[in-house]
């Protein structure tokens, strides 16, 4: 489709994309948008995710088989990464920090053109509310909790790759969300089905998010125009925050549920998250948390970007608005629950 | 000489806030008392500028107080910032240095940097002597002077002597200045607002040790106070020869809230240099370059010291504005009727009124009013009112207005920036005038007793103004060039602005209204809107002014307004939109003989905020005959434009409201908005572009006063006038008004203005008012809309769902980030119709961003 115009490269050749982690989301997403402009894709990734394109198996945290998954690739999507909520720093830095050092180390010695490497804007995020703020610079040191830091140092490794011969761009989108979506989506529909789903503070606080589509295409976007980029990171947003409750809450309506009623005032939701974070790691617990202290922030204060400058690199714009997206959700729950009896 | 340690000059400590350690260099003026002596200056070193500006420090500064004015200097303009020997990183000499040796050190050493072109001196503080003596001696060079809170004279009433005397008694000058530094944390305290840390540290750099405060001490002391002191005819001197600097062009840039430098030493300075633009920054203090932003002031009068003088454009002559009323001297028919509470009546003959304001006028010739002399008129609408209104006028003299609806502090602020000489009111006003030490000679319009004479202070009385002018030849009248008026704006936006006109654009005024509204002899006035409540003589028509009060619009009700009416027969009536909600709200209360009166009446005329529709139509319902008019305007331009009820319900929908079209001889024009928001030139008159409204009219204000600033900034292009209001014209150039400049929203995605949007979520069934304001950084904000709801609960929430999604359909192609609903809406406490959208706007930024909720 290539609706927002990443541009095709000069003498027509077929391109040959490798994408990390296709089985995500924004994976998925980002091989059927390549696919449908006529690249020659391939994929990298843990599981069969039954894609209608090359499959390498293997872990990204594994040289040779990111390595063997390199071979004859002019560029590639870096998606693969470790994102939950808890757990030992060990395993965030074995997918993220060393995995994408593997990564762009490999891409390198293939003769890989362009890297497009998605990270998080937490990278740069210290914990205070964000209000139009831009891409400030990725601060391992300062990122709040192992996911941020992992990923903030595996953007400083990405970006640091960056050369003549080889031009690498980090991609930060905020929340990402969709049909399908079992990270955000998934989690506040669990939480809303079995009545845990709470409102931090007054639940105002303006969030940022990015609908899927128009994640996938800033994705795509970026690989057309990593020349002119190359060493910059970008936050993506559909540039359309809105309070925290009215989020979650089109996203229970679009999933058919009652309305969340649980509040729970913000210093509250924070002091239990930074008690959840320390339980968690001390008992090596890998089911989802209730609440950590990363969450609460998230929740409880502002996130929420300048697009400007963004926009500009990229020449690229959201093309689904969040009503429509909404739209998209729901038809999407009303499919699922016609399939599954 | 006293001799004290030396030390030599230094370059000044690393890392000193807002100081570019690049603008520091030490220049040594080799003969200097015979054995050189080193400087310390900051200097931009810009080569062959276009000019250089010669900043220089007082007591006990240093150069850092010019920081700001070198970082915003254009890339044409040298400035050099000196530290004066014994000051700031300058050379301690071991010497004491008087003024008239500090003017032959500042010789020595611009001799020694070689300045080339024209120099604009800066100076503040006791700078201000020092840099006059050297512009002096520089004729030929000199480009212009600038000071700010300075002086080169004590005048009388000043209390800076007993200050300076206090501090100079035997071991206290030691003891604050040098061997404490008392004297130089004082001057950081008086900062406004106070100075961060850093900056105050930075200022103390210098002056850390006792040994380096020595001449903050000397300074002190080279204060002459009397005839003996040695710099006494020195300073004299400079002051005298000012008059030698009438063609240099000057600017005085004032803080008026310091406790030394008060405005009186600014009026003294003032008078020696009456050509000088003066910029008063009300609410800063004595080191205004430190209170305010005094280079965005300097260097665009730098600019337009260049350019030519912009010609305002040749009008035609009008009638003087006392000549309506001079026409009808014979007539013995009622000219004003004034309405008291319980039916009281007290009028006045045109012929009566034009001999009392002739008595008036040589009355006050008589007390030394003459040409352009200020004189505050604080007295309620009516005959008192008009008879020294126009007494004033038919002499030249200047009056001076104060909205009453500013409160004491305000009209106070306002009296002080005027600074009339005299002031005329009633007991209350002459009274409030003595208790807070309001500026001017006071006078009441009323007879008291020698007793309560004396103890208001007061020298004569209206009456006896009377007396003394009774038989008095009518002394010469002004010309339409001289100014007529200092009219005090609302002070919605900030501190109440005096808005100057000459006598030309008065009469071009009452022109437009009489043209306008097609008035003829025959007509007769009810004015219950204070600027139009005084034409009725101008206009040679009878007036009346009904009972109300004139702090309170909304005092007005429907029986006082028919009374007045029916009183004199009004065919026109003028009234706020408060006044007519009351009006309407009161219209069951009326006799059918004030029903019967108010249906005579031939247009309705109310202007002074927004008029809906709906409010015109009730009152249409009361006054059957008249057609219905809201002008659309300012204290600096009104009438621009017009609109009748009828036109109103004509107009297409479209984005604010409509006002109307200019009227005869008003040119509209719009300064388009580029992304940010920002008005940009050229002007523009097509339709459909968005950007402030600019006016241009004969009965267009003709400045500001002491407000040069503010002033030059409404003035792009030369010549018009800004009105601070965003809006369009549309396809058959009616104008249209989209909200305020500072209350448009900057998002991605470009500037949107308020009021469309705000207007078509209160007409939601459940909404009362709107408010759209914008959060988050400028140029990227996000639109949030702030509503009141028909039935507001006790506290502010987010709106559900199902709301927020009817008030995006009401905006459009804007996304509206996030619904807010609240009880009720702060309101200026002056205009209660006008909500606190700055207010509203710093709530929801604090409350979107996850903070406590509270109310706004």
């Amino acid at each position: 489709m290539g609706r927002t115009g990443p541009r095709r490269w000069a003498g027509g050749a077929t391109v040959r994309v490798l994408v990390t982690g296709a089985t995500s989301l924004v994976g998925s997403a980002v091989v059927n948008l390549l696919k449908d402009r006529g690249d020659s894709v391939s994929v990298l990734q843990r599981r069969p995710g039954g894609l209608d394109v090359t499959e390498h198996l293997g872990d990204i945290a594994d040289r040779t088989a990111v390595a063997t998954a390199m071979v004859g690739v002019d560029a590639v999507v870096h998606v693969a990464g470790r994102a939950a909520a808890t757990g030992e720093w060990e395993l965030f830095e074995e997918t993220n920090v060393l995995g994408t050092r593997n990564v762009v180390e490999t891409a390198r010695t293939a003769g890989v053109t362009r890297l497009v490497y998605v990270s998080s804007p937490s990278v740069a995020h210290s914990g205070r509310s964000l209000v139009g703020a831009p891409a400030g610079p990725a601060d391992p040191d300062h990122a709040r909790g192992h996911y941020a830091r992992s990923k903030a140092q595996a953007e400083l490794v990405a970006l640091g790759a960056n050369s003549d011969s080889m031009s690498v761009v980090a991609i930060r989108p905020h929340l990402i969300w969709g049909p399908g979506d079992t990270q955000l989506v998934g989690r506040i529909v669990d939480r809303a089905r079995s009545g845990r789903l709470a409102i931090v503070g007054s639940g105002a606080s303006l969030i940022d998010t990015i609908y899927i589509d128009n994640a996938a295409e800033a994705l795509v976007a970026a690989l057309g125009r990593a020349p002119e980029l190359g060493g910059r990171a970008l936050v993506v947003t559909n540039g359309q925050p809105r309070p925290i409750r009215e989020i979650l809450n089109r996203i229970v309506i679009a999933a058919g549920l009652e309305l969340p009623r649980i509040k729970v005032p913000y210093p509250l939701a924070h002091t239990g998250g930074i008690v959840v974070d320390r339980v968690w790691e001390h008992r090596k617990i890998e089911s989802d948390p209730p609440m950590t202290s990363f969450l609460a922030e998230q929740l409880g204060t502002a996130h929420w970007f300048d697009q400007r400058e963004t926009r500009r690199s990229l020449e690229w714009r959201p093309t689904v608005t969040l009503d429509e997206g909404f739209r998209r959700l729901e038809s999407w729950f009303q499919s699922e629950l016609a399939t599954k009896p | 000489m006293t001799s004290g340690s030396t030390s030599p000059a230094t370059l000044p400590d690393p890392g000193l806030e807002g100081l570019d350690p690049r603008w520091s260099r030490l220049v040594t003026t080799p003969h200097l008392d015979g054995v050189g002596r080193t400087w310390h200056l900051l200097d931009n070193q810009v080569e062959e500028p276009r000019v250089t500006l010669l900043c220089v420090h007082g007591n006990p500064t240093w150069s850092y107080l010019w920081r700001d004015v070198i970082a915003q200097a254009p890339a044409d303009v040298r400035v050099v910032a000196i530290d004066h020997l014994d000051m700031g990183f300058s050379e301690r000499t071991g010497t004491t240095r008087r003024l008239d040796q500090r003017v032959d050190d500042l010789c020595a050493l611009t001799d020694e940097l070689d300045l080339t072109g024209p120099v604009v001196t800066v100076a503040h503080d006791w700078g201000g002597p020092i840099s006059l003596g050297w512009a002096q001696r520089h004729k030929a060079q000199l480009g212009g002077v600038v000071l700010m809170n300075t002086a080169v004279h004590q005048p009388a009433g000043s209390p800076a002597p007993t200050l300076i005397r206090m501090v100079r008694t035997p071991g206290m000058l030691d003891q604050i200045c040098e061997k404490t530094p008392t004297f130089v944390r004082g001057t950081m305290a008086l900062t406004r607002p106070r100075a961060a840390r850093p900056i105050r540290e930075a200022y103390e750099a210098p002056y850390r040790s006792a040994d380096r405060r020595k001449a903050i001490a000397d300074f002190v002391e080279d204060i002459p106070l009397d005839e003996s002191h040695p710099s006494q005819v020195v300073l004299d001197t400079i002051a005298a020869d000012l008059d030698q600097l009438g063609d240099v062009p000057a600017l005085l840039l004032w803080g008026p809230s310091d406790p030394v430098f008060s405005d009186l030493y600014l009026w003294d300075l003032a008078a020696r240099l009456p050509h000088a633009d003066i910029h008063r920054f009300i609410g800063a203090g004595h080191l205004t370059p430190e209170d305010a932003d005094v280079a965005s002031a300097i260097y665009p009068w730098l600019d337009q010291l260049d350019g030519a003088v912009p010609v305002s454009p040749a009008d035609q002559e009008r009638e003087p504005l006392w000549t309506g009323l001079e026409r009808r001297s014979g007539d013995d028919t009622l000219a004003i009727l004034e309405m008291g509470e319980d039916g009281e009546e007290e009028w006045v003959s045109f012929a009566d009124l034009d001999a009392d304001v002739k008595r008036v006028a040589a009355g006050l010739a008589d007390l030394g009013v003459t040409k352009g002399t200020r004189v505050a008129l604080l007295i309620q609408p009516g005959i008192d009112l008009a008879v020294c209104l126009y007494a004033c006028w038919r002499i030249g003299a200047v009056i001076v207005l104060v909205d009453a609806g500013l409160g004491v502090k305000g009209i106070g602020r306002a009296l002080a920036s005027a600074n009339p000489a005299y002031l005329i009111g009633g007991t209350q006003a002459v009274t409030a005038a003595r208790g807070m030490r309001w500026p001017g000679v006071r006078i009441a319009t009323m007879s008291l007793g020698q007793a309560k004479k004396r103890a208001l202070g007061l020298r004569p009385t209206l009456p006896e103004l009377r007396e003394h002018g009774e038989g008095q030849p009518t002394p010469p009248a002004p010309t339409s060039v001289d100014v007529a008026a200092v009219v005090f704006t609302s002070g919605a936006t900030g501190p109440a602005k005096g808005v100057v006109y000459k006598h030309s654009q008065i009469q071009a005024q009452r022109d437009a209204i009489v043209d306008l509204y097609d008035i003829q002899p025959e007509d007769s006035l009810v004015a219950a809107f204070g600027p139009f409540a005084l034409f009725g003589p101008a206009m040679g028509i009878p007036s009346a002014v009904p009972n109300m009060k004139v702090t309170s619009p909304g005092s007005l009700t429907a029986q006082a307004l028919a009374d007045a009416v029916r009183a004199i027969d009004a065919t026109l009536v003028f009234a706020s939109p408060a006044a007519l909600r009351s009006v309407v709200e009161t219209a069951g209360e009326m006799s059918p003989l004030q029903v019967a009166a108010l249906t005579r009446v031939r247009v309705l005329m109310s202007a002074g905020a927004p008029v809906p529709a709906a409010l015109l139509r009730v009152v249409g319902d009361l006054m059957p005959k008249a057609e219905l008019h809201s002008p659309y305007g300012m204290t600096e331009v009104l009438p621009v434009a017009d609109i009748s009820l009828s036109e109103m319900d004509a107009v297409p929908d479209g984005n604010g409201v409509c006002v109307g079209h200019p009227i005869e001889g008003v040119q509209v024009a719009i300064s388009p908005l580029d992304a940010d928001g920002v008005p940009t030139e050229p002007l523009t008159r097509e339709s459909g572009i968005v950007g402030e409204v600019c006016v241009q009219a004969a009965h267009m204000r003709d400045g500001y006063d002491r407000l040069w600033k503010i002033e030059n900034e409404a003035s792009r292009p030369a010549g018009w006038h800004r009105t601070g209001d965003v809006g369009h014209i549309d396809e058959a150039d009616r104008l249209w008004v989209e909200g305020r400049i500072g209350h448009i929203v900057t998002t991605a995605d470009g500037p949107v203005t308020p009021i469309g949007i705000e207007h078509a979520v209160s007409e939601l069934p459940d909404i009362t008012q709107a408010a759209v304001v914008g959060v988050g950084p400028a140029g990227t904000q996000q639109v949030v809309v702030v509503a009141v709801p028909t039935s507001p609960g006790r506290r502010a929430t987010l709106a559900d769902e199902g709301l927020a999604d009817r008030v995006r359909a009401e905006a459009g192609e804007v996304d509206v980030a996030a619904v807010l609903i609240v009880p009720s809406f702060p309101v200026d406490k002056r205009h209660n119709s006008k909500i606190d959208r700055t207010r509203i706007a710093r709530w929801a930024e604090r409350v979107l961003a996850g903070g406590r909720v509270g109310r706004p």
